[in-house]
């Protein structure tokens, strides 16, 4: 068994918001540290304003984290040299139809991408290689696709060329950020298949960004709960969905519709309000929401409790066994 | 009992496009009770908020009414002139439009939107423009205080609700929603739900109710229909739908969903894309994604057939149900 691929510490990013002489800084993310093991998908599971995004973003190289670390395939990854790990950490962005180029060839983007990463392969193999990776994604036939205009293709299809396309430098991690939430229902299913089959047959690991907690479970090995910016909840996802420890998740699991069970009772009067990210102060950032709220979690931050090996949750409520 | 509050009939609505009309609403009809929740569902482009404009009477080109009816309590909407529609707006009928965070003027505050909305269509006098403005806040749970705010000091899922807010001024016996929660978070959603179905115990209205996710409307609608390329293929009460779907889009759909809680296992999805509108092939428009389909399903276009209380487009259905 080797190492994880991916090992994050300590991450933080504060934007500083408001105007020249504010002191408001925005805690997009705050002291996050996770781990990715190779061939494994972790879903980042969380609401619009919990830093889910921000920490694909920082991965990928995007921005700069304002702290911590990050380990990837070994090889600490400082504030400046991200760019150094792009080609090995791809990321596959939300809306497949801003980040196609219009004008261009849907082959060409593939390409690029091979010409760039791959320069072991000869200019006369590019194509065939380019097609074989369209195939891979489920984009048949290959070699007329690739052809086409960016319009000619369906939301999903452009989904899986953003997954070929991250496939063409033969990463061990891509980081998808939110890669089905605008496409159409019955499509979302088949790119979270491509997901798993990227997974079970290239053995590649994805960062799984979402804010939806069923189609985590679909795919996800492991979950990862995030609210306002700091990790609440990590596990396996039958732990995690199991038995679901903190009570933000259980909020989740309870507020999310699903149709193929009895409706359950209403509890609570949870408006769904964001939370405080700008100069949050030391309580939990759940706390004015926690219907479990102590003194405590009004006064300091909640460290890690394990549940399990697997199991861990930041909670003041939630004993150690 | 009373008759329908609204009867749609055969409704047509095309769009001018540069290679001809195209088909957006295909004979849709339907009857809506008082108080019932009808829950509209399909993917974008199969007509759904098309259907809820021109119900509403608010198409603008390149839409345009094909042909059809839509009759509001016994008054044919298709047939008034704008300044007869606007004495039925408001009051009768009110809409909450797709991305209402962002439908509420940014540079008023919440009282100065609600009150034109009051001026514009009542002869209510500041005092009692106030007073109903705090109830109907009040109502969606919003403190009164926030009739001072700006738009944007309120968050995603006040200003939903402050839209709501906003529909149920003058107590409309139809409130039509087009995907009010598509842009908030589960809990908010939630919440927002379990809010307007709260309210329409209370007051009574009818709820079109207009959402490309089913789950989210799955606990809280009476009636379901799914739309498929401009046609309503199913229609029914939402729980048999949900339970048994009978068109084979709809089933489709249905195996589309992950379960949160439920049995863990691997699920399909529909291949393929939805036909084009604007040369709609002859048969089954569902006939190229249907792994069902035969050559009837390719050359004749189905019915809605009617079976109990629960309606169909498909020619297979047809067949196991003949006698």
């Amino acid at each position: 068994m080797s190492g994880p691929i991916l090992r994050v510490q300590g991450m933080t990013r504060h934007f500083r918001v408001g105007g020249f002489r504010s002191h408001g800084k925005l805690h997009a993310i705050d002291d996050v540290s996770f781990e990715v093991a190779p061939g494994e998908i972790v879903a980042l599971v969380g609401e619009s304003g919990s830093g889910k995004s921000t920490i694909a973003r920082v991965l990928a190289g995007l921005y700069p984290p304002t702290s911590g670390t990050f380990v990837f395939e070994g090889k600490a990854v400082g504030r400046h040299d991200s760019r150094a790990v792009r080609g090995d950490m791809p990321m596959v962005f939300q809306d497949p139809f801003g980040s196609i180029n219009p004008v261009l060839r849907v082959g060409h983007g593939l390409l690029r991408s091979l010409k760039l990463h791959r320069p072991d392969i000869a200019k006369a193999q590019r194509f065939a290689e380019a097609v074989t990776l369209a195939e891979k994604v489920g984009l048949t036939p290959g070699d007329e696709i690739l052809q086409r205009y960016p319009h000619e293709l369906s939301g999903g299809q452009r989904q899986r060329l953003g997954f070929a396309q991250a496939l063409a430098s033969r990463p061990s991690l891509i980081l998808a950020d939110e890669p089905v939430s605008m496409l159409d229902v019955s499509i979302r299913i088949g790119l979270l298949n491509v997901m798993k089959e990227l997974r079970d047959c290239e053995g590649v690991s994805l960062l799984y960004i979402t804010h939806d907690l069923a189609s985590a479970r679909y795919v996800a090995d492991r979950m990862i709960v995030l609210y306002a910016g700091r990790i609440v909840e990590e596990g396996t996802t039958d732990e995690v969905i199991g038995s679901p420890q903190h009570p933000y998740t259980r909020l989740l699991m309870s507020s999310a519709p699903d149709p193929h069970l009895a409706p359950t009772a209403f509890e609570g009067d949870d408006l769904g309000e964001p939370p405080k990210v700008i100069n949050p102060g030391p309580a939990c950032r759940f706390a004015p929401r926690c219907p479990l709220a102590m003194d405590v979690c009004r006064a300091s931050t909640p460290g890690v409790v394990a549940v399990s090996l697997t199991h861990k949750t930041a909670c003041y409520a939630v004993q150690a066994p | 009992m009373t008759g329908p509050v609204l009867q749609v009939r055969n409704l047509r609505v095309e769009y001018a496009t540069p290679s001809g009309p195209a088909q957006a609403v295909e004979d849709v009809s339907f009857d809506l009770a008082p108080g019932e929740f009808l829950a509209i569902v399909g993917e974008s482009g199969c007509g759904k908020s098309t259907l809820l404009f021109a119900v509403a009477q608010l198409l603008a080109y390149p839409g345009s009414l094909a042909g059809g009816s839509v009759l509001f309590d016994g008054v044919d909407f298709t047939s008034l002139s704008p300044e007869e529609l606007r004495q039925h707006r408001w009051r009768d009928i009110s809409v909450v439009m797709q991305s209402a965070m962002n439908a509420l003027n940014p540079t008023l505050t919440i009282a100065a939107q609600l009150a034109d909305a009051c001026r514009a269509h009542t002869d209510w006098n500041d005092e009692r423009i106030g007073q109903r403005s705090a109830e109907v806040l009040s109502m969606v749970a919003i403190d009164p205080v926030h009739l001072k705010s700006y738009p944007f000091q309120l968050s995603g899922g006040m200003r939903q609700r402050a839209m709501i807010a906003m529909a149920l001024l003058l107590e409309p016996k139809l409130v039509i929603m087009d995907e009010p929660t598509s842009a908030l978070d589960v809990v908010a959603q939630r919440s927002l739900m379990h809010q307007v179905e709260t309210l329409r115990r209370q007051l009574g209205f009818a709820v079109i109710f207009v959402t490309h996710d089913m789950s989210v409307v799955s606990h809280y609608s009476d009636r379901l229909a799914v739309m498929y390329a401009g046609e309503v293929v199913e229609l029914g009460p939402t729980r048999e739908v949900f339970d048994h779907p009978e068109h084979p889009y709809s089933q489709g759909l249905m195996e589309a969903f992950p379960s949160l809680l439920g049995e863990r296992r691997q699920l399909t999805g529909i291949a393929g894309t939805p036909p084009s509108l604007v040369n709609p092939p002859a048969g089954c428009l569902f006939a190229e994604r249907c792994a069902h389909a035969n050559d009837e399903c390719r050359t004749v276009r189905p019915e809605l057939v009617t079976y109990g209380d629960h309606q169909v487009r498909c020619h297979l259905v047809a067949r196991s149900k003949r006698p």
